[in-house]
């Protein structure tokens, strides 16, 4: 009986108007909770594909290394697409609290646009290193690299897919509890991505820069 | 749920100044860190300890300018949550590259 009085209690609260939309629904705040803890096991998942690649990165086999691999132009138009998909991320968001719809719906489609040509450089980068013998196979380095990289390119596909959707939904339903939480919860997961993107700036293109 | 900090009516602010200063902040970060990379003006050790420590400050850039990172409806075990991430990855990493190295040494 006490269990389902506090049923009807979180129930009655599900539109406590004194709360951001997004922390409306009982199941609001759990859901960015559970996100979180998502994102935390992430971590660890691109954290084991970092320590594998620091470790073999010098395991060229005579074939290519990272120095003759990397061009500063190629990965700088990639993180600052990244960059500034995750800026435009954040901007629907702040629309969105701002009961913004077209506003809204604008910058989620230009965080998809910006992922999508993120997406297109990292490919054409690929292409380019297969075509020059620097494929998968050739290397540990060159194993661990694609491995690292494609791990987060394909992240990022997913994230362009699932925020389609979330643009279709808030068409169709527009700004209310459940749509703000999946268009928080999907920021949070762009932002995220953008933060593994600094550390494969970092430790895969700018070691192979300075090395 | 008593210390919400999700409060509706707080006042959003016109121009969304925190993320401009966000975006600036992230863009100085990258170039700063492919400036020095690209200059060559210290040895391989020490520019790969300050450009991890940049990315240390992208990732604060990104989590409080972006991520709502304070924002939490009661406790906020988000916080505790991304803290064991960030302890095992470091475990990972660090544990990785000690272990391995130490391999060679030996050797």
């Amino acid at each position: 009986m006490a269990l389902s009085n506090n049923e009807a209690k979180q129930r009655s609260s599900k539109h406590d108007t004194s709360r951001l939309l997004e922390y409306q629904r009982h199941d609001g705040p759990l859901n960015i909770l559970g996100f979180w803890i998502f994102l935390a096991t992430d971590l660890i998942l691109f954290a084991c594909l970092f320590a594998t690649y620091l470790v073999i990165r010098t395991h060229v086999d005579g074939g290519p290394t990272d120095k003759d691999l990397f061009e500063i132009p190629g990965f700088t138009i990639e993180t600052l697409l990244l960059l500034t998909s995750s800026f435009t991320g954040s901007l629907a968001v702040y629309e969105m609290r701002n009961f913004n719809k077209k506003r809204l719906i604008g910058w989620l489609i230009v965080t998809v646009l910006l992922g999508i040509g993120f997406v297109g450089f990292e490919i054409s980068e690929f292409v380019q290193y297969v075509g020059d013998g620097a494929t998968m196979q050739r290397s540990a380095f060159l194993s661990a690299f694609f491995t690292l990289v494609g791990t987060h390119g394909a992240h990022v596909s997913l994230g362009i897919i699932w925020m389609i959707s979330i643009i279709r939904q808030v068409v169709k339903f527009g700004i209310e509890p459940i749509n703000a939480r999946k268009v928080f919860i999907v920021g949070l997961y762009w932002h995220f991505l953008d933060i593994v993107w600094i550390f494969i700036f970092s430790v895969v293109y700018m070691t192979g820069v300075v090395s | 749920m008593s210390q919400s900090h999700v409060k509706a009516n707080e006042k959003h602010p016109l121009f969304p100044i925190k993320n401009v200063i966000g975006f600036v902040l992230s863009l100085i970060l990258t170039f700063v860190a492919l400036g020095l990379g690209a200059a060559h003006i210290l040895p391989f050790g020490p520019i790969m300890l300050i450009i991890m420590g940049l990315a240390v400050l992208q990732i604060a850039v990104q989590l409080f300018f972006f991520m709502h990172f304070m924002e939490s409806d009661g406790p906020a075990y988000h916080v505790i949550g991304l803290t064991i991430g960030i302890i095992n990855a470091v475990a990972v990493i660090g544990g990785t590259i000690w272990v391995m190295t130490f391999n060679s040494q030996v050797h």
